[in-house]
């Protein structure tokens, strides 16, 4: 190999030239890298929102919405379920638990849950796992609030805070529930879900709140101390949606059957599965657009590689007249140039991989925090070493271009160059 | 044919692509082992034609072109451009050195594509860098006092002497100059040619000079009117090489 030597000293000869197309083709491959992994990361982030679970119940209306309301806490809930269909799903032989899904309440932006002891028991995100409590427990008393990590660190909460809820989902203008301050009692670990943005309550703790109001405004004059409440049976009317779990997976198409031809009430029964890819295929549709215009980018980079070389070659007959002389065959030519190509992509692609992982490595508890999406640095999967390689073989393949030119005048020239 | 001749040509015959003329049209051109054999050619009298068909990097249309006893066209492409690598050494006019390599490794640049003349620099110098420090010194350029500079700060006359002593390395049996005193003032040109003449002695190989300064010709064992020799020169459309 005693080519590479050669391309190496002429590259390092036109430095300055070679340090931008190498950083050209860094900044394309990084890109497309990240783009990738976002989409990727996204969309496994997507997925793991809700795992275990078998069916998602709630009003009718359509599959989206009632994933987007019940899941992801976006949009709010057209109607609700009433208490005894929720009770008649609970009690069928298929159903082995429910997780009640009370919204419409906030806290300072953030959703506020109200749901039962079922929820810690039985939702899982993830590959399969199970909430966790960072600091505190679960709630026991009414007035008792489990914090989302997100909640917690974004709100400055520690343990035994008073927090006051609203009524309604905005961040202004809203009516507060002040006259019944709940208690902060467990803080959970972060799951990269939207639980992180929740504040859970307990079923009738949400009961709780509106017993002294009417038609969505505070009855004036009217406070129930917090003593009384709790003697209270507060016994909750309806639920906004319920997850649920059954004993044996292959029951879901009946009891989704069953659910959705209730005749008692209009019901809706989705397999979150099923729901979360229909979702994914509106949102994917960005990603892809997203992926395309990388892709686009990259193809710059290489036509920016393959100019640079074209245009250096005028200046380069000289030289490449002198090689021949020496007895560098034309193929030799040919070789030279095409090794440029090469080493300038393998470069381009190292440095890129390089910014890439940077780039993960500080943008990735940015997004987390920002966005709830969890980017982990992570190897390169075999997916991205094809895309590489698929880079690098289009450099080398168009690399061919100026150094067929070369080998062509080097033909022509013979061993002067003629002008 | 003289076969143990270094360089024959017979009725050897030219044309360059898009051309409607030959550019060259020599009948009979023979160089003895051992000469100095001047050939005196201004512009556009087919100088640069001669020497890419004595290199093998372009074939002629008609007659035989040989080299230290081997007939060109016998060597299939790859095999011609090793043979140049070989058995000749080039000295151009200008230009000679790649910006990119240091002074050594411009020196050794035949050595990368001809095995047999990295082998012979080796035999002579004890390894090929010191072959070619050698040559250099013997050329009045201690690598010492170069050190690591660049050999696009040598002077013309320096950087001529380094392309003697990289046509030298090795020593191959033809050594073909193009004009390598054109860019040079009359005392670095007395220089340079006493250098080389030295050295090709020593080496014992075959110089080729070809220049249009017919005042050269005397110091040299033989020379030859290149506008005389070549039957296309006189035709008008003769082409303008250089």
């Amino acid at each position: 190999m005693t080519l590479l030597p050669l391309a190496w000293a002429s590259l390092w000869n036109r430095r300055g030239t070679a340090a931008l197309v190498v950083l050209s083709i860094a900044m394309s491959v990084a890109l497309l890298l990240s783009v990738e992994k976002l989409r990727r990361d996204a969309r496994s982030s997507f997925a793991n929102t809700v795992s275990g679970t078998d069916l998602v119940i709630g009003a009718r209306s359509g599959a989206i919405p009632l994933l987007l309301y019940s899941v992801f806490r976006i949009g709010s809930a057209t109607n609700n379920i009433t208490i005894d269909s929720y009770e008649r799903i609970r009690a069928r032989d298929e159903v082995a638990w429910t997780i009640p899904l009370s919204l419409g309440d906030s806290h300072r932006g953030y959703r506020v849950l109200g749901t039962d002891q079922n929820y810690f028991e039985h939702f899982r995100h993830g590959n399969d796992q199970a909430l966790r409590l960072a600091q505190g427990q679960r709630f026991d008393d009414l007035f008792d609030a489990v914090l989302g990590s997100e909640v917690a660190a974004a709100l400055d909460y520690r343990l035994d805070d008073p927090i006051i809820v609203s009524h309604g989902t905005g961040s202004v203008g809203l009516m507060n529930h002040d006259d019944q301050p709940f208690r902060v009692a467990g803080i959970l670990a972060p799951t990269g879900t939207p639980v992180d943005r929740t504040v859970h309550v307990s079923l009738r703790g949400i009961e709780a709140m509106h017993v002294d109001w009417r038609s969505g405004a505070p009855i004036p004059g009217q406070r129930t101390p917090a003593d009384t409440l709790r003697e209270r049976e507060l016994a909750p009317r309806a639920v906004t949606a319920l997850l649920v779990g059954l004993k044996q997976r292959r029951d879901v198409f009946r009891v989704q059957r069953a659910v959705n031809e209730d005749r008692a009430e209009p019901l809706l029964a989705v397999l979150p599965g099923v729901a979360l890819q229909e979702l994914w295929n509106l949102v994917g549709l960005a990603a892809r657009a997203l992926l395309i215009v990388s892709v686009c980018v990259v193809l710059v980079g290489i036509v920016n590689l393959v100019s640079v070389l074209g245009a250096g070659l005028g200046e380069r007959r000289r030289e490449i007249a002198i090689l021949r002389a020496c007895g560098a065959r034309a193929g030799n030519i040919f070789s030279l140039l095409t090794l440029e190509a090469g080493v300038l992509a393998l470069l381009g692609i190292l440095a890129g991989l390089l910014a890439h992982w940077l780039a993960v490595l500080v943008g990735g508890p940015l997004l987390q925090t920002r966005f709830g999406l969890v980017l982990a640095p992570s190897l390169p999967t075999g997916s991205d070493a094809l895309l590489l390689l698929a880079i690098f073989a289009a450099a080398l393949l168009t690399g061919a271009l100026p150094a067929w030119r070369a080998y062509r005048h080097s033909l022509a020239d013979g061993m002067t160059v003629r002008l | 044919m003289n076969e143990a001749a270094a360089i024959s040509l017979s009725s050897v015959r030219f044309r360059w692509p898009g051309q409607r003329d030959d550019t060259l049209d020599i009948e009979q051109l023979t160089v003895r082992p051992g000469e100095r054999l001047f050939v005196r050619g201004p512009s556009g009298s087919g100088k640069t034609t001669l020497l890419s068909l004595i290199g093998g990097v372009i074939e002629p249309h008609a007659g035989q072109v040989s080299v230290d006893g081997v007939a060109l066209d016998t060597l299939r492409g790859g095999a011609r451009d090793t043979f140049r690598a070989d058995r000749i050494g080039f000295v151009f006019q200008l230009f000679n050195l790649l910006p990119f390599l240091g002074l050594i490794d411009n020196v050794l640049l035949p050595c990368r594509f001809s095995a047999v003349r990295r082998e012979r620099a080796e035999q002579l110098g004890g390894s090929a860098q010191a072959e070619a420090q050698r040559l250099l010194e013997a050329l009045k350029l201690p690598v010492a006092a170069q050190g690591s500079r660049s050999v696009t700060r040598l002077s013309v006359g320096q950087q001529q002497r380094v392309a003697v002593a990289r046509a030298l390395i090795g020593r191959p049996p033809v050594i073909v100059a193009d004009e390598p005193t054109s860019a040079l003032d009359a005392e670095a040109r007395d220089d340079f040619l006493a250098l080389l003449f030295d050295e090709v002695a020593s080496m014992g190989s075959t110089l080729l000079f070809v220049s249009h300064d017919a005042a050269l010709a005397e110091r040299f064992d033989r020379s030859v009117d290149l506008q005389t020799l070549n039957r296309a020169s006189a035709l008008p459309d003769a082409g303008d090489m250089t």
